[in-house]
């Protein structure tokens, strides 16, 4: 019932015959990576307007995208509550999980929605993990045991303490945003990459793994030594892993480690 | 068990640009800590030629320190030393990161740790400043 004698209205205002304004949907603009495969030979940049809505994240635009505009854009998400790791994407230029980055903290600005860099372009949003899922394998990243204990003689026990130990390391959802951010990873893609070593790092020091010598991966050329601690790993990190300090911690360790079996081979591991 | 993998051929790849560093502030600060060791090397040849022409005799030494203070030397000794300092509070930060100090159960703050280190390091510099004017004449 707005009944407004205004000689200025808004842009999003209209006016119909009877005086009665309503009000338009503000919109944002989306600017969006498209890539066919076997069609396009390179990626294109296709625009969307997307209505602007307070509590709405740039997951709910590519869904709103998806349903109501395009149907052919193709891209990774599932839980939209950032414990899953699936809808990782470059939203303007920095690695984010798209079900947490708000559309107000872009709005009026256009939003530039591009796949996750350092992995190969499957389709549109959607990259190919291959290598980071090799890279996890590689670790071993289970508990490892020289015998294991049989059920009959209970569980393994771990103190609050050993717990503390490894644990901010066991957060890691494998959302890879920490490839993209890492330099290293993307100019030397032999590199083991920060999550993969973060969870190898994690089950090194479970107090229940026995399995530090299955993990010298983590100890070679490509793995903990080719990081050079640029840090962007855990700025970008959605769950405070802190990778970073996982690869550096385990360069004292391994260190460590070498220098007493030099000094003291005859000691027992 | 190797799974599905897409189709090589299909797939695109980016390339990384060799202006990455450019793109983004904590890229370029890091390039910056990186680049600080060579200024530091730099220095460091600079001082043990200087340690060399003690060597050489009073009237060597005084022509090369000499040679020091032009403007020139002057200008390349005061970015060398603003590099060393951005290398030192850079690597005290490092250290907070690398060695998690416990306080009983409580895990101290990690710009606290970089503080203490930062404030030792003041201290001793200090320490060796008045040494060396208390022992110069």
């Amino acid at each position: 019932m707005g009944f407004w004698v205004s000689s200025s209205i808004s842009k999003l205002a209209t006016r119909n015959r009877y005086h009665e304004v309503t009000m338009a949907e503000p919109t944002i603009t989306l600017n969006v990576t498209r890539y066919r495969p076997g069609q396009d030979r390179a990626p294109t940049t296709q625009a969307y307007a997307v209505p602007y809505k307070e509590d709405w994240v740039v997951l709910d635009a590519l869904n709103h995208i998806k349903d109501q505009i395009d149907g052919t854009l193709s891209y990774r998400w599932s839980c939209r509550m950032g414990v899953c790791g699936s809808c990782g994407m470059m939203v303007n230029g920095t690695p984010k999980l798209t079900c947490a980055a708000f559309l107000r903290d872009y709005y009026p600005g256009e939003i530039r929605v591009e796949p996750l860099i350092n992995f190969p372009i499957i389709r549109d949003l959607v990259i190919d993990m291959s290598d980071f899922l090799d890279k996890l394998k590689s670790v071993k990243p289970w508990i490892i045991r020289k015998e294991e204990k049989p059920v009959a003689r209970g569980e393994y026990l771990q103190t609050p303490a050993e717990l503390e130990a490894f644990h901010q390391f066991t957060q890691c959802i494998n959302c890879m945003l920490c490839y993209a951010a890492c330099p290293v990873y993307g100019l030397e893609p032999k590199f083991l990459g920060p999550a993969a070593i973060a969870l190898g790092y994690r089950y090194n020091m479970d107090s229940r793994d026995q399995g530090k010598e299955q993990r010298a991966v983590i100890g070679n050329h490509d793995g903990i030594w080719d990081c050079t601690f640029v840090g962007e790993c855990s700025v970008v990190c959605p769950k405070d892993v802190d990778p970073a300090a996982a690869i550096q911690r385990s360069k004292v360790d391994t260190t460590k480690n070498w220098f007493q079996s030099i000094l003291m081979p005859w000691g027992q591991r | 068990m190797t799974g599905i993998r897409p189709d090589p051929s299909k797939l695109y790849n980016r390339k990384m640009p060799a202006t990455w560093w450019l793109q983004k502030k904590s890229y370029f600060l890091f390039m910056l800590r990186e680049l600080s060791s060579v200024f530091i090397a730099l220095f460091l040849l600079v001082y043990l030629y200087q340690i060399y022409q003690l060597t050489q005799g009073p009237e060597a030494y005084a022509a090369f320190t000499r040679r020091l203070s032009s403007p020139g030397w002057i200008f390349f000794n005061l970015i060398a030393f603003l590099f060393a300092v951005y290398h030192s509070v850079t690597w005290f930060q490092s250290t907070a990161v690398v060695l998690p100090v416990r306080l009983g159960e409580r895990l101290v703050p990690r710009q606290i740790v970089t503080a203490l280190h930062i404030g030792f390091w003041i201290v001793v510099s200090l320490g060796v400043l008045i040494l060396f004017l208390a022992l110069k004449d």
